[in-house]
């Protein structure tokens, strides 16, 4: 399977004022994305998540190592808007992502940066925005919409520049329930249609969603498996101060009285089944 | 409250004048606010009354939707108005202690007045009719000839879009602040001039601090859609002079001329 | 003290045709000491009612008192209202603005016209009850703290003010799970320590569960009910038909019991959860 973003021994420092030590964001750490996967990256903050984010495409350069986007190397300055173009990015801010004051030329932006021709903009822009469901708001002002609306034409924008991954750095992070529960929807919609997701998040019921989860703590890689891998370690992700998914929690607790829940548990339907069929 | 701001305010619709080229939208209402001071007589303000009736006909925004426009300006009406009908000498009509009122002042005033309501609407008419971003395209375009000898119109239509896109927001924003420092026991109106400036400082370092905040953020995600200054980018909304932008330049001319020749020559 | 809101209502643009009812005829009391839980969906009218509870916004019908005064009544100057009733508005790290975290602090205080001395005491003591280190952080700037640092700043400058009453909008929103558990601990043990009412208003079922006394639940500028957190989330109906979910543990023990499980309705805490399951298992196991 193509590996659509290899990270190979990327260091990430921030650099400080004279004299005093860099600090790390990102501590040696090595990884591969396979084209059309869901990666979930958790951390608390200042383990390198968002860090991380910006160095896949290329909003920073990692001080050590490689970054490669579809075979693109980040630092090649004569490449960079081709990581960008095929690695799209929806921040946490739904209102800060947003140029223009009308939706959609807000999600035209893009393909008009990318130079595409004006008969396939207005197409794009049109199909992007019914793939978010915000076709009825083109014309809107953005400031009258809701958080979850905004973040939903901050998508759009992203994905009328027909990117093959998109990267969403915490995008729920402000939102309400509600609008958790869009985003999230239209998030495993773009991977049905084969769009690879990298979600950097910190809500557990999101991670477990993905195909796999990375745990980041001080800027190395903790943890790397499937959901059910990653979350059956409970002790150690509440030693860096990450929340287990609800059921986790849940199932701990059962085994602390004597019901022997098996490790792969980790959402709601598995432990539905499991409590049903339990002799 | 604040969202009320009708004047720049985008009326979306699919009329003609919604149509046209912004260009042409831009150069029609110079000229419009131009020959509003060629004008100088009342048959010339009927002129212009007249085609401007047309234009918002045309245009279909509801006739409230404009009206509003001039509620923000209705004191700095009735102040002009007042002005030029006390202070202006002449036939006195009516006097009461030291104010009176002339034949002069009254036709002073009323064509002051008529003027500055013309020029208000016209001008609406433009921001009504064009979206902000054909406004600023427009300019931009406008402009580019200038770009030979450096001066950079793109940027200066892409701050000019960013600045009417955040409008709203740093205003909501203000709003937020100011609620937070008064539920602080802050207070912004009583005390002296220098209090009161001081008072103001809890509002405008976080609202410098959100305004640098945004702009971080939007630089970021402007990189992240590919964005890299004005060669070669496309437009969704073409600018391509059709049949009606001819037509309206035409007419422009003629209106223009019309003016011109009443303000010289027609008998008043 | 107290607080009664009675027959509250507030009309945004009256008489425009942009006329809206923001908060119709709402009533209901906080007791002494009591932790109120406000929930309701984005929109419902949950920030416009908190600003009339500190006099930021006037009814067009009804009034709030708090303990004795009627703060909608004519005359009363804000001053008395805001020693009495501290509101920490969502995403309070906005409002910062000092050069220090002390400064930041004391300036509640000093719109309260106190002494200096009775400022810094005020200030030490609201930055130790929001869990920070008074003389480590004191002299440095806000702008460079983390986030959860930032907010408890923003909620050290309003526990300064020593309110009767503490009302707090959001106060986890944004915030990574490790700052958003030490808010909310910070909330509890300023309860704890103050005696004071408490209002918390958010979006997260599970919290409002476990720290409230009461809770009421606000739709479209509709109350539309109130109670223990028993009470309240054991009507799923309702809740659902107002755009709420249950906590997330009470949503699990109410498809157990839908599929037929013999649990005790309305379970809001893991433990409590774990528990039922077991005994209900065992007690399946034997019988079958």
């Amino acid at each position: 399977m193509e590996k659509i973003i290899k990270v190979q021994n990327v260091s990430f420092a921030y650099s400080r004022e004279e004299g005093s030590e860099p600090v790390k964001a990102i501590d040696g750490i090595s990884f591969e994305i396979e084209a059309g996967s869901f990666t979930a990256i958790i951390g608390k903050n200042g383990s390198g998540k968002s860090t991380l984010a910006k160095n896949l495409n290329g909003l920073l350069l990692p001080t050590e190592g490689d970054i490669l986007v579809a075979d693109y190397n980040t630092k090649d300055d004569a490449h960079i808007w081709d990581v960008r173009q095929t690695a799209g990015m929806v921040f946490q801010n739904p209102d800060n992502q947003l140029v223009s004051a009308i939706v959609e030329d807000d999600v035209a932006f893009g393909p008009e940066n990318l130079g595409v021709d004006p008969q396939e903009i207005r197409q794009r822009v049109d199909q992007a925005l019914e793939a978010v469901n915000m076709g009825q708001f083109k014309n809107k002002a953005p400031h009258l919409l809701s958080g979850g609306q905004k973040q939903r034409i901050a998508i759009a924008g992203v994905v009328a520049m027909k990117p093959r991954c998109i990267i969403f750095d915490e995008p729920t992070a402000m939102l309400d329930p509600k609008g958790r529960k869009e985003i999230m929807a239209i998030i495993d919609e773009l991977h049905r249609e084969g769009i690879t997701v990298v979600l950097i998040t910190h809500f557990m019921e999101e991670a477990v969603r993905a195909d796999r989860v990375m745990i980041m703590h001080e800027g190395k890689i903790l943890l790397d498996g499937t959901p059910a891998e990653v979350f059956s370690q409970g002790a150690l992700i509440k030693s860096v101060n990450l929340d287990v998914p609800p059921i986790v929690e849940l199932a701990d607790e059962l085994r602390a009285v004597g019901i022997s829940v098996p490790d792969e548990i980790i959402t709601e339907e598995e432990m539905v089944a499991y409590v049903c069929q339990y002799e | 409250m604040i969202r009320d701001i009708t004047l720049g305010q985008f009326y979306p619709g699919n009329s003609w004048v919604h149509k046209l080229d912004p260009r042409v939208k831009i150069i029609a209402t110079l000229l419009f606010l131009i020959e509003l001071f060629i004008v100088n007589d009342f048959l010339g303000f009927a002129i212009a009354a007249v085609v401007l009736g047309v234009i918002i006909a045309v245009s279909k925004v509801p006739l409230s939707f404009i009206v509003r426009g001039l509620k923000p300006i209705l004191i700095l009406l009735l102040f002009t108005f007042a002005l030029n009908i006390f202070m202006i000498n002449g036939e006195v009509l009516w006097s009461w202690g030291f104010l009176h009122i002339t034949r002069e002042g009254i036709r002073t005033a009323i064509f002051m007045a008529v003027r500055l309501i013309l020029l208000i609407i016209g001008s609406s008419m433009l921001t009504l009719c064009t979206r902000p971003l054909s406004l600023t395209d427009g300019i931009e375009r406008l402009l580019s000839p200038f770009k030979k000898i450096g001066l950079p119109a793109h940027e200066i239509a892409m701050m000019m879009t960013i600045a009417l896109r955040f409008i709203p927001t740093l205003l909501d924003e203000t709003d937020k602040i100011m609620k937070a420092q008064q539920a602080r026991g802050a207070d912004f109106e009583s005390g002296s001039v220098i209090r009161r400036a001081k008072s103001l400082i809890p509002i405008l370092v976080p609202l410098f601090v959100s305004a640098f905040r945004i702009a971080q953020d939007l630089a970021m995600a402007m990189e992240a859609r590919c964005y890299r200054g004005g060669e070669h980018r496309t437009r969704m909304h073409e600018m391509k002079l059709k049949g009606r932008d001819y037509a309206a330049i035409v007419m422009q001319a003629v209106f223009l001329a019309i003016i011109i020749i009443e303000a010289n020559f027609a008998p008043w | 003290m107290s607080i009664r809101v009675e027959h509250l209502t507030h009309i945004y643009d009256k008489g425009l045709p942009t006329e809206q009812i923001a908060l119709e005829d709402i009533n209901f009391a906080v007791e002494d000491g009591e932790l109120l839980g406000v929930i309701g969906h984005t929109g419902s009218g949950k920030s416009t009612l908190l600003q009339h509870l500190n006099g930021l916004l006037k009814p067009d019908a009804g009034r709030v008192i708090v303990g004795d005064v009627d703060i909608t009544a004519l005359g009363v100057s804000m001053v008395e209202i805001r020693k009495r009733i501290g509101l920490v508005f969502q995403y309070p790290e906005y409002q910062l603005f000092e050069e220090t975290v002390a400064k930041d602090v004391a300036f509640g205080p000093k719109n309260l016209g106190l002494s200096d001395s009775e400022i810094e005491e005020r200030v030490r003591e609201a930055i130790e009850l929001v869990g920070l280190d008074y003389e480590e952080i004191r002299e440095r700037s806000p702008f460079e703290l983390s986030g959860g640092q930032k907010r408890r700043v923003a909620i050290a400058g309003v526990v300064a003010m020593r309110p009767e009453v503490l009302i707090l909008d959001e106060p986890t929103a944004g915030l990574d799970p490790k700052a958003h558990h030490d808010v909310l601990d910070m909330v509890q043990e300023v309860h704890r320590r103050t005696g004071n009412i408490i209002i918390l208003v958010s979006h997260n079922m599970a919290d409002i569960a476990r720290v409230s006394d009461k809770i009421i639940v606000i739709d479209s500028g509709h109350l539309v009910t109130t109670g223990t957190p028993r009470e309240v989330f054991s009507q799923k109906e309702l809740l659902r038909g107002v755009g709420l979910d249950l906590p997330p543990i009470t949503e699990f023990t109410e498809t157990l019991r839908e599929k037929g499980m013999e649990l005790p309705s309305t379970i809001l805490d893991t433990r409590e959860a774990a528990l039922a399951i077991a005994k209900a298992l065992r007690e399946k196991r034997t019988k079958g």
